[in-house]
């Protein structure tokens, strides 16, 4: 029982996570993406969640079970051992922590931190294979990494600590506090 | 965000530049002045990749990433390894070492990732180089690590079997792990192994109790706070251990025995007031189905589907359908109970629902309910998208053939059936309507005068109105007269002009397909003899409907056309012999109606079902000896389990028609079915041909009176062609004329024939020999089938 592949593409077909666990060609991933997105666009919102999956990635031992939220599609490209109800329940998960780990998660935080959003699905899912479920837990791990990364952080990002060092040092106070020499009286230089 | 808003700018000019660029060169430039940042870099190149431009260029800064120290670099670079390397290229071997040495890093993030990438990209040379590596990791005292140290191992053993012993002593141990996610994956471990090797399962067999354990300590006591999702303590962790105790009790009962108690348990206590309680009583329904185990706890299971079945989540109700539809063979009466709920799913608006809702209904018809459920799926029928109909349509008629309480039931259900179906019919159902139509003989007028009804209130169905064509002609004598069927209506007679309107309309009418207009000709000409006076005038009008299509198109039309007014013209004197009503239609050997295998497969599309016996039934019955006109579809069907074009259906039916017409009583003979090409296989054809001829097949000998013995002389002349010389020869001692060879092919193959050599066969040994070319251009092994028809005089 394996997942095949994890998209997530918008209400335009356009793609916003690609994560396949079998291998395809770049130009059959392409089409399967494109496949993919009609079958499930095409559904109405009150219809159930699952689907034979398309020509291209498997048929019939395959099966899409998808979630629409807003203006993203989450579609999990499962085989036939899997429990449909599970990877819906799956799906919650990711969304959640994803929910969590952005603040209010939008597609923009997907299209401007992809590399983000699979390392947290590294932490879900490896190898087609559920990997963890405790949403806390997940984050958690995520959240190491990034400080561990940050911590490393080299000249690169010069820029960005300069910027937050200056937003800490709290200028507008520091110019009022600033104490001025007297200024030399001019009637005493005409003196 | 202001902070950062750099970076993603860039990454967004770099996208608008690169859409600008036309070729990969231009790419590469663009690529080129965006600063190094290797990091950010490759980041951007995966975000590219992802929208589908070819990236494999970066693989090499992947690998030098991964190679870096910083974790920083590895994590982007071991990202791209997962999404650009790929285990058939051999660039992916590089980063072997990097993973091997990075698994024993003191970071354990950098471990996690060497892990995780192995657990993605993992080829048989790297699973077996790593292979003792991961499972040091498996028994490391870092919990995160011995999760991902687990599932690495499921992959390795999926790419390499063999080593799966290595595995086996720690997956043990790892199930008296306190931390969920790890006994998570030890449990996918577990699953894995046993469905790959069976000593593996019984090994791990002894370990039932343990699970069991395990699954009530997640029920029972106060679950872990952090995987509690709504209420109920890890759902996915229960949902595992239930599928490993499947895979363990199947088909042992010892085993079952011992896991009753805990899945009555977590039956009863799962709270189902959300969607996580469903998944783990859906998984305990599955696991109770796929083991040992006692009735009342199927029934039990079977209940729970029928609660399901009431939930308002569809997606609950598509679930609960398709487990019913798996079940239904093994627990028939307990699904039965709930038929009235299936049936109203049927009116549900998903059509995926609708559709696992028919098949299960086919699935439940028997002979107490027949009238009551082929009432509901006529007026389903009747309401459905046009997806549904053909399958539908189909499958009652089968359904009807089987359970029909009687024989007017049976004729006005298939009448009912065709005018709901419309143009989505199948030729099929039509063809099953004739037959038994030419066996009821009490009925036949009373079906001619409802098709005569039906056909002129709507000519654009075709299936039907071809249906009354035929039986027009056939049967036509009864619509002269009144009609009284059972006592219960009446139907008045009809004049000759009505009906031959009707027929005129169906030869002219543009709505008419091909095989009506076939159909009609030869209707018209039979009713020539059926008219209740032969006056002159009605005459004049059959002879110049039939002499219409002599100038048409159409081949088939003009043959019919041109000979038909050719009796008019010079057998006057035999034609009612030669219109004489045909014999009634020998029906299978079996009992069970045979759809092809094609249109078989289509209406149960969902695997298991009763209709699987129709395609054995029909296997068998091919090889019998039939004289019915569907015997060459048949051929085609049960011997390739190809699908077939299922019209085909009928004009082969109109085909045999004009040659009944020609030979009054014909003595077919059906031959074995021989394997052309055998020798040929599915290898490819080789460019230079060797023109050895395949060895003359065994003669194949007749099961008809006469005596008539047709042989097969095969020679090859190029490796996807074969000419095929066979030669019929008359053993018996009287004299046969009008022979006529029929031959059938699968749909991918071609066939000419050329013409016979004569077709009269002297007595005693005369013969004759035809040629026909087959053509394979897909190489495949193939059938044909062999039918000659003569007409031997002296027999009645």
């Amino acid at each position: 029982a394996m997942i095949k592949a994890i998209l997530i593409f918008n209400n335009h077909g356009k793609p916003r996570l690609t994560k396949f666990y079998v291998h395809y060609a770049e130009d059959l991933q392409q089409q399967i993406i494109r496949e993919t997105f009609q079958l499930v666009s095409k559904r109405d919102d009150n219809v159930c969640n699952f689907l034979e999956g398309g020509t291209l990635i498997g048929g019939q031992d395959y099966r899409l079970i998808y979630r629409h939220y807003a203006t993203l599609y989450f579609v999990f490209c499962v085989d036939s051992s899997e429990s449909e109800l599970g990877i819906l329940d799956l799906i919650q998960v990711f969304v959640e922590t994803l929910d969590k780990s952005f603040e209010n998660v939008c597609e923009l935080d997907l299209i401007f931190h992809v590399d983000k959003v699979h390392s947290i699905l590294n932490e879900l899912v490896m190898g087609g294979m559920v990997l963890e479920t405790n949403m806390s837990e997940i984050l958690s791990r995520f959240e190491e990494q990034q400080k561990l990364e940050k911590s490393e952080a080299g000249f690169s990002t010069a820029p960005a600590r300069a910027v937050s060092a200056v937003k800490d040092m709290n200028l507008p106070q520091k110019i009022k506090d600033m104490k001025m020499p007297d200024m030399p009286h001019f009637s005493s230089l005409y003196q | 965000k202001g902070i950062i808003a750099n970076t993603p700018k860039r990454l967004r000019d770099l996208i608008r530049e690169i859409r600008a660029a036309k070729t990969a060169a231009e790419e590469r430039a663009v690529k080129r002045h965006h600063p190094p940042s290797r990091c950010r870099n490759v980041a951007k190149l995966l975000y590219i990749h992802m929208l589908g431009y070819p990236a494999h260029f970066g693989q090499m800064e992947c690998l030098k990433l991964v190679a870096s120290p910083k974790f920083s670099d590895k994590r982007i670079g071991y990202l791209g390894a997962m999404l650009l390397l790929d285990e058939r290229a051999e660039v992916h071997l590089l980063v072997t070492n990097s993973v091997k040495n990075d698994m024993n890093h003191s970071t354990q993030y950098i471990a996690s990732l060497a892990l995780s990438t192995l657990g993605s990209i993992c080829s048989p040379e790297m699973s077996r180089d790593l292979a003792g590596e991961v499972q040091a990791l498996i028994k490391s005292n870092n919990a995160y690590l011995r999760k991902k140290a687990a599932l690495c191992a499921l992959r390795i053993i999926q790419k390499i079997p063999d080593i799966m012993e290595m595995y086996i002593p720690c997956a043990r141990s790892l199930l008296n792990e306190k931390n969920h996610g790890v006994l998570l994956t030890a449990v996918c471990l577990i699953s894995q192994m046993c469905q790959l090797s069976p000593e593996t399962l019984n090994h791990f067999r002894r370990l039932v109790p343990n699970l069991v354990r395990i699954l009530k300590n997640l029920i029972m006591s106060g679950f872990s706070q952090d995987h509690d999702v709504n209420g109920v303590s890890d759902p996915f962790l229960q949902v595992k251990i239930l599928q490993l105790l499947r895979i363990l009790g199947h088909q042992d009962s010892a085993a079952s025995e011992q896991m009753n108690d805990i899945l009555a348990q977590v039956a009863t206590n799962t709270e189902t007031s959300k969607n996580v309680g469903h998944s783990i009583l859906y998984e305990i329904v599955l696991t109770i189905m796929g083991i040992e185990s006692e009735s009342g706890l199927r029934v039990l299971a079977v209940n729970i589907l029928g609660r399901f079945l009431l939930n308002t989540d569809k997606n609950i109700r598509y679930v609960a359908l398709s487990t019913l539809q798996r079940v239904v063979q093994a627990d028939y009466n307990a699904v039965q109970r709930h038929r009235t709920t299936i049936v109203d799913c049927l009116r549900d608006t998903d059509a995926s629902i609708k559709r696992r809702a028919m098949e299960l209904c086919f699935s439940l018809i028997n002979g107490q309910n027949i009238r009551g459920m082929a009432k509901e799926m006529l007026s389903f029928l009747t309401d459905c998208g046009s997806e549904f109909k053909a399958d539908c349509c189909s499958n009652l008629a089968i359904a009807a053939e089987r359970y029909a309480p009687n024989k007017r039931w049976h004729v006005d259900t298939l009448l009912k059936l065709l005018a709901a179906a419309g143009n989505h019919a199948r030729d099929d159902v039509v063809v099953a309507a004739v037959q038994l139509i030419s066996e009821q003989s009490a009925y036949q007028a009373y079906a001619v005068h409802q098709l005569f009804y039906y056909a002129s209130q709507d000519f654009s169905q075709q299936p039907m109105v071809l249906l009354a064509c035929w039986c027009i002609g056939e049967y036509g004598g009864g619509l002269f007269s009144d009609c009284c069927a059972d006592g219960l209506e009446t139907y008045s007679a009809k004049s000759p002009e009505e009906v031959l309107g009707l027929l005129e309309q169906a030869l002219l009418s543009s709505q008419s397909r091909q095989s009506t207009k076939h159909v009609a000709v030869t209707a018209v000409m039979k009713l020539s003899t059926r008219l209740p006076h032969q006056e002159q005038q009605l005459l004049d009008s059959i002879r110049h409907l039939a002499a219409y299509h002599c100038t048409s198109s159409q081949l088939e039309l003009q043959q019919r056309s041109v000979e038909f007014s050719a009796i008019f013209r010079h057998h006057e004197n035999i034609r009612a012999a030669l219109l004489e009503p045909m014999p009634v239609m020998e029906s299978r050997a079996e009992s069970g109606r045979n759809l092809p295998a094609g249109s078989g497969a289509a209406a149960v599309a969902s695997g298991d079902s009763a209709e699987v016996g129709d395609e054995e039934a029909a296997a068998a019955a091919a090889a019998a000896v039939a004289a019915t006109f569907e015997s060459l579809i048949n051929f085609d069907d049960s011997s390739t389990g190809g699908v077939p074009n299922a019209t085909t259906g009928l004009p082969n039916a109109a085909t045999n028609s004009s040659s009944m017409l020609s030979t009054n009583n014909s003595n077919s003979v059906a031959g074995p079915l021989i394997d052309v090409f055998g020798d040929l296989g599915v290898s490819e054809p080789a460019p230079v041909s060797d023109a050895s001829a395949l060895p003359a097949l065994p003669p194949i000998a007749s099961a008809g009176i006469a005596g008539l013995q047709l042989s097969l002389v095969g020679s090859r002349q190029q490796s996807n062609n074969v000419d095929l010389i066979i030669r019929a020869v008359n053993l018996g001692d009287t004299n046969m004329t009008n022979f006529l060879l029929q031959a059938a092919v699968p749909k991918s193959l071609q066939l000419s024939m050329m013409p016979a050599s004569g077709d009269c066969l002297p007595p005693a040994g005369g013969s004759v020999t035809q040629k026909a070319v087959v053509t394979n251009p897909n190489g495949v092994s193939a059938l044909c089938g062999l039918k000659g028809l003569v007409r031997v005089e002296g027999v009645g």
